[in-house]
């Protein structure tokens, strides 16, 4: 769906994406992590051929972009750095000229997949009033119904909970994951490790422009060899499986074991009472942190 | 793309209010000219306007004369000026680009609404100064004897027909004088994500061309300026109509269009959007 070689985008002295070589496959429920100014909007705005690469190669469903960007931005929705609207107008005025404005629009159909698509969003009830008058969160469902506009095979979206309640965010995940499900390949940009972890399938971490790490979320989450164990009987599981606890927090345990059906079991011949038991793995946060730097955001004073 | 910007530039209000304002402050020397009754003397104040009490249907020549200076250039330079820097501002530009519009094909929509927004505000002067001229002055019947003649500044008489045929004559002359100036605004609008210092570097440019017009030092750059010619179209009221000026006005227009549009053309055509 989306590869790019060697992808370097400078501005002036300043590298914003330094050899990239972005993987996304057909079907992906696709996650691309960074710090703040790590370079994930310019890489957003490259691959759909807003701004020209230094150097490297992209291309999108199979297509070289920006050469051929025409043939492939109409089967792409895309959320950029925000949503955007003309304030004057109302929702469904701005959805009708964005939609007149280029190829693969039917007029015919126009009305019909506004509504579809506002519907899908739930912005199906809005009225209208100018989007100078919308919410933060009306603006962000707004900019979803203009991707979601003509059925694209593939979604480019750039941190597209913004501005949502709780609410929101579980209904517009929830949304993407519909979405993929029928076919559509979703491509999420986010600072958000929460947003990414609880929709992603494959997951692209990127520091100061970098790539560095890209791979499925569930190999990323690979079991630590440590395993949990929540008791009221703590005292008793350090003396029984003497070395093996790693950590001692009140109640709870950190043991070095390969299987917790394996650990549980022993604990319970020992006569031991276990109220938790799971396996640990890696967060997403821990993985993200250990590969990457501060954000551009933070500026330590120069001694 | 061009039916979209063309339903853009109806559905602005500012265009509405910009053209609206345009046609107020002839409306308002014409009320004070008929309350007070008095009339500049011939030669001074603005171009007709000695001549319009006795004959209102010259008032749109007069009110022309009056905005075209600077209310008019103001008012383009503003569109103009919005063209793309104010979809960059607002952030539909991206939207657009990637929906896709291809970039040539966004700046000529620009350049053709331009067109547009610059044609109906001389007309829709033109049609209220007309309405506002004969209702406070009438047609001079009873001063030249034969309704709506109109004496021409070279002191032959003009029917009513030929007067509206050198009327329309004017009105195009000075939309592309208009559209001349323009194109350099909205050249700079694809320089900059500002609306606002688009439209005031190419004010900086009219000021700047008037200044060096008046400037005798200057004298070898007065054909070239952009202001240079903008007061031609008063040739066509005179008897025979003076072409000189007005052909070299056409020229250097249409010079100042291709070279800006062309520029304003390769810039946005390669210019990364960050907006």
């Amino acid at each position: 769906m989306i590869v790019t070689r060697g992808l370097t985008k400078r501005y002036g002295r300043v590298v914003a994406v330094d050899s990239v070589d972005l993987d996304v496959r057909a079907g992906d429920r696709y996650g691309f992590l960074g710090p703040n100014g790590s370079g994930k909007t310019t890489l957003v705005r490259l691959l759909l051929g807003l701004v020209y690469a230094t150097s490297g190669e992209i291309e999108v469903l199979g297509q070289p972009v920006p050469s051929r960007a025409r043939a492939v931005l109409p089967s792409i929705g895309a959320l950029v750095e925000g949503p955007a609207a003309y304030p004057h107008l109302s929702g469904r005025q701005n959805l009708v000229l964005l939609d007149a404005a280029g190829p693969g629009g039917r007029r015919r159909t126009r009305r019909r997949r506004i509504e579809d698509a506002l519907e899908q969003v739930g912005l199906a009830g809005v009225d209208r009033r100018p989007v100078r008058a919308y919410s933060l969160g009306m603006r962000q469902r707004l900019g979803l119904a203009a991707a979601l506009l003509r059925q694209p095979r593939l979604l480019i979206l750039d941190e597209p909970t913004n501005g949502l309640d709780p609410r929101g965010i579980r209904e517009i995940r929830d949304l993407l994951t519909t979405l993929n499900e029928g076919g559509t390949t979703v491509f999420l940009s986010s600072h958000l490790l929460s947003e990414v972890e609880a929709l992603c399938t494959r997951v692209g971490i990127v520091d100061r422009g970098r790539l560095v790490v890209q791979d499925t979320l569930t190999s990323l989450r690979a079991p630590t060899g440590h395993v949990v164990v929540e008791t009221p009987d703590a005292a008793a599981v350090v003396t029984i499986l003497d070395g093996q606890v790693v950590a001692r927090e009140g109640p709870r345990l950190v043991v070095r074991h390969p299987d917790p059906a394996d650990l549980n079991a022993t604990l319970v011949r020992e006569g031991i009472r276990v109220s938790a038991i799971s396996e640990e793995r890696r967060t997403l946060e821990e993985v993200v942190l250990e590969v990457t730097g501060h954000g551009s955001d933070r500026l330590e004073r120069t001694p | 793309m061009i039916t979209v910007e063309l339903r853009k530039l109806v559905a602005r209000p500012r265009v509405w209010l910009s053209i609206i304002l345009l046609c107020a402050v002839p409306a308002l020397v014409a009320v004070l000219l008929a309350v007070s009754d008095i009339a500049p003397p011939p030669g001074q104040g603005g171009a007709f306007l000695s001549a319009v009490l006795s004959n209102g249907s010259l008032y749109p020549a007069a009110a022309l004369a009056m905005v075209l200076p600077v209310f008019l250039p103001l008012a383009v330079a503003v569109y103009a000026g919005d063209a793309i820097a104010g979809e960059a501002s607002t952030g539909t530009l991206r939207y657009l680009l990637v929906r896709p519009v291809g970039r040539p094909r966004l700046l000529s929509a620009k350049l053709v609404a331009l067109v547009v927004y610059i044609l109906l505000a001389v007309l829709i002067v033109v049609v209220t100064a007309l309405v506002v001229g004969i209702a406070l002055f009438g047609t001079g019947a009873e001063a030249v004897g034969q309704a709506g003649g109109v004496t021409s500044l070279s002191g032959a008489s003009l029917g009513p027909a030929e007067l509206a045929l050198r009327l329309l004559a004017a009105i195009a002359y000075i939309a592309v004088s208009m559209l001349g100036f323009g194109t350099i605004a909205l050249f700079f609008s694809t320089l900059s994500d500002s609306a606002l210092g688009a439209a005031l570097s190419s004010l900086a440019v009219l000021i700047a061309s008037s200044i060096l017009e008046t400037l005798d030092a200057a004298a070898p750059l007065k054909p070239y300026l952009p202001t240079n010619y903008w007061l031609s179209w008063i040739d066509f009221f005179r008897d025979p109509i003076l072409w000189h000026n007005v052909d070299r006005g056409l020229l250097l227009q249409a010079g100042y269009i291709v070279v800006f549009f062309g520029a304003a053309w390769a810039n946005f055509g390669t210019k990364d959007i960050t907006s």
